[in-house]
């Protein structure tokens, strides 16, 4: 293609390739602290004109790739960035086998890692973010990858997703992609993560808490059972049923060694609290 | 030489791939993925120095195709669960039979659907057994559903509720409003039994269908994946006297310059070892299946828009006589939801 | 008509409580099972049953619902694969 740039995050390396040159430019910004990948990538990813004359006249791009969704829309050009995020989601979601997928975000501290699972709307990435920035260590805001060997976290340290409020309560901390304004997910901001983060990017964590946040509800806590949880994380992965007996076995032991609770909150403040009351 | 050139090159001779460089695996990758080969194409390589990073992806396509496999053997059994009572012959076709029945054709291979072959005044009643044992209609549009119990060759696609996998019931190997008519009876009387109630085709059926599938019935969307199969079959069957068999079966079905072409492809791609007098003389015409079969680029995208335009509509021309084809056309547009 | 499981080494169970969770190896796929159906897997290990030999099998060993209760669960099993039905020999 045209314009085109390899990604490599955590163990997955991705080629994005586009018939233009500004979401290739978005996205060698978004990742130039990343270490350069010269091998032969996990994915393949294009952007193209969704007709040839799309590339000119109100330019929409449209997602392609190993992995595709016959459902996903073209977006405008001005989103051409989101595209390639929301394209390499899906080769993750779809084709990645050597993990298993939660559809969670996670953070780490001294060797062992929160897992913070919930449905888009949950918070699980402003979350992250807000632990990020108070000194734990970013393994991923949108997939945890469980090792079937080991049963550890391994690190998927994208840049964080974060929606407009979102942004407004971490500005002036760290550093961050363009503003693209008016998608389907309203106004939207990549929070990078930060050096140390992406420097240990290789480097797994023992998964020793699991949570299930909920917003907008009054404060609230309790314990998640082995059945409750293992049906709320079967849900919660991409690659379960795909994984097969590796899958069940992965789940399994997650599901027994690790303690997993429900929260609500109604504010990030309230949130924290809660979560650190339960790390202890 | 385009990405699909390439990957046909390392399928017909895996020590080709030697050669590569990190861009001509990444183009490799991506293009037998958008084939659907990359699970054939790992079991090809197998043994061979691979660069990093190659041998995870294709470790996990090996994996994938393995899950692929179980999981249609195990369709196929909840499937000859619900048939078995009623004691009809129930054939295996396409990708389940080449693993059912431990065929290098179904080595690696991607598997969607379960293909069943079962006689036309069985129908009725296979269909109520799979709609008891938990399978319910895709389609509840009266003009789809009509269309497909009068024309095509099958019933409506199914689905299982609880496993979500479709399956298709055959009772012929080509829609109805196809010019060719195979022998639905004889390929049912040949059939060869797996001993657990379940057959697959004979092998000279199983090449007649892949041919036909390849040829006769779309728009060679898949193309190298099938006549890949058409390569596997002819190669692994192992009878002194295949090629006469072969012509037989064919000219019984109506199929046998279908056959021809298909074993001239196959031939010409793969290196299939044909019958000269079974395959006849190389036409003009065969390049331009070549070109269509080879219209795919190192991003995994189709390139060639015309050829594939020109197959699009030799497809239906082959399907339908074409005021049949107006007709279903229309219908189809006037269906299409508003700004669409 | 008598119930055959499907065998030992097909199936991966873990507890879940108060679930079990079954890995079936041959479809790739997970139950969630609740007693009594886990006994009955158990009861039927050792080989083939009729309906009326499980009923008195797993009687002996703990509280069980109605015959027509153990019916419906057996039909849930053979649906789900774990358990083929079979002529009585």
């Amino acid at each position: 293609m045209r314009h085109s740039v390899t990604v490599r995050v955590g163990p997955a390396a991705f080629r994005v390739g586009a018939d233009w040159r500004s979401p290739i430019e978005q996205l060698r910004d978004l990742y130039r602290d990343y270490p350069a990948f010269g091998g032969v990538p996990d994915f393949t990813v294009s952007l193209s004109a969704a007709r040839p004359w799309r590339r000119w006249i109100r330019p929409s791009v449209a997602i392609g790739g190993d992995f595709t969704l016959p459902e996903a829309a073209p977006l405008p050009l001005a989103h051409g960035l989101l595209a390639a995020e929301m394209a390499m989601n899906l080769q993750m979601a779809l084709g990645w086998r050597r993990h298993l997928l939660l559809h969670a975000a996670t953070v780490e501290r001294d060797g062992r890692a929160l897992i913070l699972c919930g449905e888009s709307g949950a918070g699980k990435s402003t979350l992250a973010a807000m632990l990020h920035r108070t000194g734990w260590r970013l393994l991923g805001d949108e997939f945890a990858l469980i090792d079937p060997a080991t049963g550890d976290v391994h690190p998927f340290p994208r840049p964080i997703s974060l929606k407009n409020s979102s942004v407004a309560l971490l500005r002036d901390h760290g550093r961050w992609g363009s503003l693209l304004t008016g998608t389907p997910k309203g106004d939207i901001r990549h929070l990078i993560p930060d050096p140390a983060s992406i420097a240990a990017m290789t480097r797994p964590a023992v998964p020793a808490l699991l949570l299930f946040p909920r917003f907008g509800f009054d404060a609230a806590a309790r314990e998640v059972g082995g059945s409750e949880g293992f049906v709320r994380l079967t849900t919660a992965s991409t690659n379960y049923t795909g994984l097969g007996e590796a899958g069940f076995r992965t789940l399994t032991r997650l599901v027994h060694h690790v303690p997993m609770a429900a929260i609500d909150y109604p504010d990030t403040d309230v949130a924290l609290t809660l979560i650190e009351e339960l790390w202890r | 030489m385009s990405a699909a050139a390439t990957l046909v090159r390392v399928l017909r001779d895996p020590g080709a791939a030697a050669t590569l460089d990190v861009a001509g695996w990444t183009g490799l990758i991506a293009c037998a993925r958008a084939e659907q080969l990359l699970g054939t194409l790992a079991w090809r390589v197998d043994g061979l120095a691979l660069p990093a990073g190659v041998a995870p992806i294709l470790a996990d396509a090996r994996d994938a195709a393995e899950a692929a496999r179980r999981g249609a053997l195990w369709e196929a059994e909840m499937a000859r669960r619900a048939l078995v009572p009623l004691g009809v012959p129930a054939i295996l076709l396409k990708g389940t039979a080449f693993v059912a029945a431990g065929l290098a054709a179904g080595q690696g291979r991607a598997i969607g659907d379960l293909d069943l072959l079962v006689p036309r005044d069985a129908m009725a009643a296979v269909e109520t057994a799979l709609i008891d044992a938990g399978w319910e209609w895709v389609k509840p549009d009266p003009y789809d559903d009509a269309y497909y119990r009068r024309w095509m060759h099958e019933l409506p696609p199914m689905i299982h509720r609880e496993r979500d996998r479709m399956i298709d019931v055959h009772h012929t190997i080509l829609p109805l409003t196809a010019r060719r008519r195979p022998d639905a009876g004889a390929l049912i009387a040949a059939a060869q039994p797996l001993g657990n109630g379940l057959s697959v085709l004979h092998p000279a059926d199983m090449i007649v269908h892949a041919a036909a599938h390849l040829l006769a019935d779309g728009d060679l969307a898949g193309g190298l994946r099938n006549l890949w199969d058409i390569d596997r079959l002819v190669r692994e069957w192992d009878d002194p006297d295949a090629a006469a068999v072969l012509r037989r079966h064919a000219a019984a079905h109506n199929l046998a310059d279908t056959v021809a072409l298909a074993l001239r492809l196959s031939h010409r791609l793969y290196g299939t070892p044909v019958d000269p007098a079974l395959a006849g003389a190389a036409r003009p015409s065969d390049g331009w299946f070549v070109r269509r079969l080879l219209a795919r680029d190192g991003w995994g995208r189709p390139t060639r828009p015309a050829t594939r335009l020109a197959f699009y509509v030799r497809s239906h021309w082959l399907r339908m006589p074409p005021a049949m084809l107006a007709r279903h056309l229309w219908i189809k547009w006037l269906r299409k939801p508003p700004g669409a | 008509m008598r119930f055959r499981a499907a065998p030992a080494d097909a199936l991966l169970q873990a507890s879940l409580d108060p679930f079990t969770a079954v890995f079936h190896r041959p479809s790739g796929q997970t139950h969630l099972l609740v007693s009594p159906a886990p006994e009955m897997l158990a009861a039927l290990a050792d080989g083939p049953l009729s309906l009326s030999d499980l009923h008195d099998a797993l009687a002996a060993a703990f509280q069980l619902e109605d015959a027509e209760g153990l019916a419906d669960r057996m039909a849930e099993l053979v649906a789900a694969g774990l358990v083929t039905a079979e002529p009585a020999a």
